[in-house]
């Protein structure tokens, strides 16, 4: 290892994918806030800000340990550890192999994805949660769920000489999944779906308006999390190489193509193109691109983004027949598209963009990868969906999860945070200090 | 003395504002407002699902008149508000007891 120098190339677009992928938590909790309504929006945006607040904080202690680390040299988890860091700071990346960038870059980059986890599930229960009890949720979610997936889909094990330790059981079974349609969206997609059963129906679901209070809000957001999503994909490849290229085009095509196809449903179906739409089209392209980015080629992107578009614009009516309300559609939107993103390498997979990747169906590769890209998704889902579920009732018997319905009707921001976002007239704008 | 309240469609506030200057209307009071009348609502669609909006955002305007301008004043609002459409508004006028200008303490007709 001594004779190992930090590559500066790779380091410093490390780093600067690191704040971008950061960037996204904010835009995500600009997405969401622009589509409630305006009694909820500053508590809808919190639930983002506080992940980042809890999450940071547990990755320092333990969580980075427990996701990445090799010590206990166990399929299922890192290594329980809580050295805040302290050891490894001198050290160099290894994840199935040495990378010439600090192993606190690597950290980094992965605390975001940590980060914007379990943000992405509050979408599912917008305007009703209890905000103590979400950061609570926040904190045993990451821990229990969050950091061993992540452990299960991106450790690659440390490699020294030719023996590997300590590889995550689906890494080590061959799942690809480039940048998180597993870890991250299929994961917090069935932990929406957990916990919009666990909190139930807004008041008055379905029977008045729940109009989106702000679309330019939507808009930026979508835009943040696009710009964004260029770290978390490209960044991906730990390096500023031709494979971190592929991921950026894949991510910027299969967007664009997947906004086109949500807009392209919308005028068909209801006759007009909306803003939401191409909003929520982007996200939808967005996630199903993570999986796939670096193993696919560009023109096969651009299919997997329509596709993801068309499919995610129809998914989202789903939640009125089921009569469940995950409110701003992460169920619909990031467990569907994950799905879709990650069974989709199984199709189009192509050795030839990627030499560690693998052919896909229509590359003449068998449903081989198909069948291990499907065993992660359901592995992944189905954990994320039962502990969820668990750590959510046991929330509601202790410390209850959902505000009381007066606070729900007059609106959580004020009761919650002791705030408004908008004064919506300038006859609200007096008031004496206490 | 009467009161003129107009509710009128946003877009048309500018031009009825200039023709009742033009007419010699001296001071009005105008708020947004929202309601509905025989224009019901609108549907708006948001990721597929159908909202029902029937509160539509209007402008009132309020005036204040002597009875001899009253007519000539509501003529001017209709004619310049009309647009031909649904929705284009109403105009009505009711009977005002006292008018006081607040710097002056000057009352009734000399007040507006």
């Amino acid at each position: 290892m001594d004779q190992m120098v930090i590559n500066s190339g790779d380091t410093a677009w490390m780093l600067a994918s690191t704040a971008l992928v950061l960037l996204m938590t904010p835009g995500l909790a600009f997405f969401y806030g622009g589509m409630v309504r305006t009694k909820s929006v500053l508590n809808m945006m919190m639930m983002s800000m506080i992940s980042i607040g809890v999450v940071s904080v547990l990755w320092v202690i333990y969580g980075f340990e427990l996701a990445f680390g090799y010590k206990a040299n166990s399929p299922w988890y890192g290594a329980i550890s809580f050295s805040g860091l302290g050891g490894v700071v001198n050290d160099f990346t290894n994840n199935g192999g040495l990378y010439p960038i600090p192993v606190l870059v690597f950290a980094a980059f992965q605390l975001m994805f940590a980060i914007i986890t379990p943000a992405l599930i509050s979408g599912a229960i917008a305007d009703r949660a209890k905000f103590t009890s979400w950061a609570v949720f926040v904190a045993i979610w990451s821990t229990l769920v969050y950091f061993p997936v992540a452990h299960w889909v991106f450790a690659f094990g440390n490699k020294v000489g030719d023996t590997v330790t300590g590889t995550g059981y689906l890494a080590g079974k061959g799942l690809q999944d480039f940048a998180g349609g597993t870890a991250v969206h299929i994961n917090a997609g069935a932990a929406g779906l957990a916990l919009a059963i666990v909190l139930g129906k807004r008041v008055g679901w379905r029977k008045e308006s729940m109009r989106p209070h702000s679309l330019p809000l939507v808009m930026l957001g979508s835009g943040l999390l696009w710009f964004g999503w260029f770290g978390f994909n490209a960044g991906s490849a730990l390096a500023a190489n031709g494979i971190a290229a592929l991921a950026f085009m894949n991510t910027q095509v299969a967007t664009a193509a997947a906004l086109a196809g949500w807009l392209l449903v919308e005028k068909i179906r209801q006759g007009h193109p909306t803003s939401l739409g191409a909003s929520s089209g982007a996200v939808a392209g967005l996630v199903a691109i993570t999986p796939a980015c670096a193993f696919v080629a560009p023109w096969a992107a651009v299919v997997i983004g329509l596709i993801a578009g068309i499919l995610c614009s129809l998914a989202t009516g789903l939640k009125y027949r089921f009569n469940l309300d995950d409110s701003l559609d992460v169920v619909g939107v990031h467990l569907v598209a994950g799905i879709w993103g990650s069974l989709a390498i199984g199709f189009f997979g192509a050795s030839s963009v990627n030499s560690v990747g693998l052919d896909g169906l229509f590359y003449g590769g068998g449903t081989g990868l198909l069948a291990k890209q499907s065993i992660g998704v359901a592995l992944v889902a189905a954990y994320s969906f039962i502990a969820t579920l668990i750590i959510g009732y046991a929330i509601e018997k202790t410390i209850g999860f959902r505000v009381k319905r007066d606070v729900e009707v007059s609106g959580i921001d004020l009761n919650e945070h002791a705030e408004t976002a908008y004064e919506m007239t300038s006859s609200s704008r007096g008031g004496s200090i206490l | 003395m009467k009161l003129i309240t107009a509710i009128l469609k946003p877009h048309k506030l500018e031009e009825v504002k200039i023709a009742l200057q033009n007419l010699g209307v001296k001071g009005m009071t105008v708020s947004e407002a929202s309601g509905f009348g025989r224009q019901k609502g609108h549907t708006e669609v948001y990721r597929g699902a159908e909202y029902t909006v029937d509160l539509i955002p209007k402008i009132r305007l309020e005036v204040l008149a002597d009875d001899a301008e009253v007519k000539a004043i509501i003529d001017v609002i209709v004619k310049t508000a009309a647009t031909g459409n649904i929705g284009d508004g109403k105009v009505w006028a009711i009977p005002i007891e006292q008018v006081v200008r607040v710097r002056t303490g000057e009352q009734g007709s000399e007040a507006i």
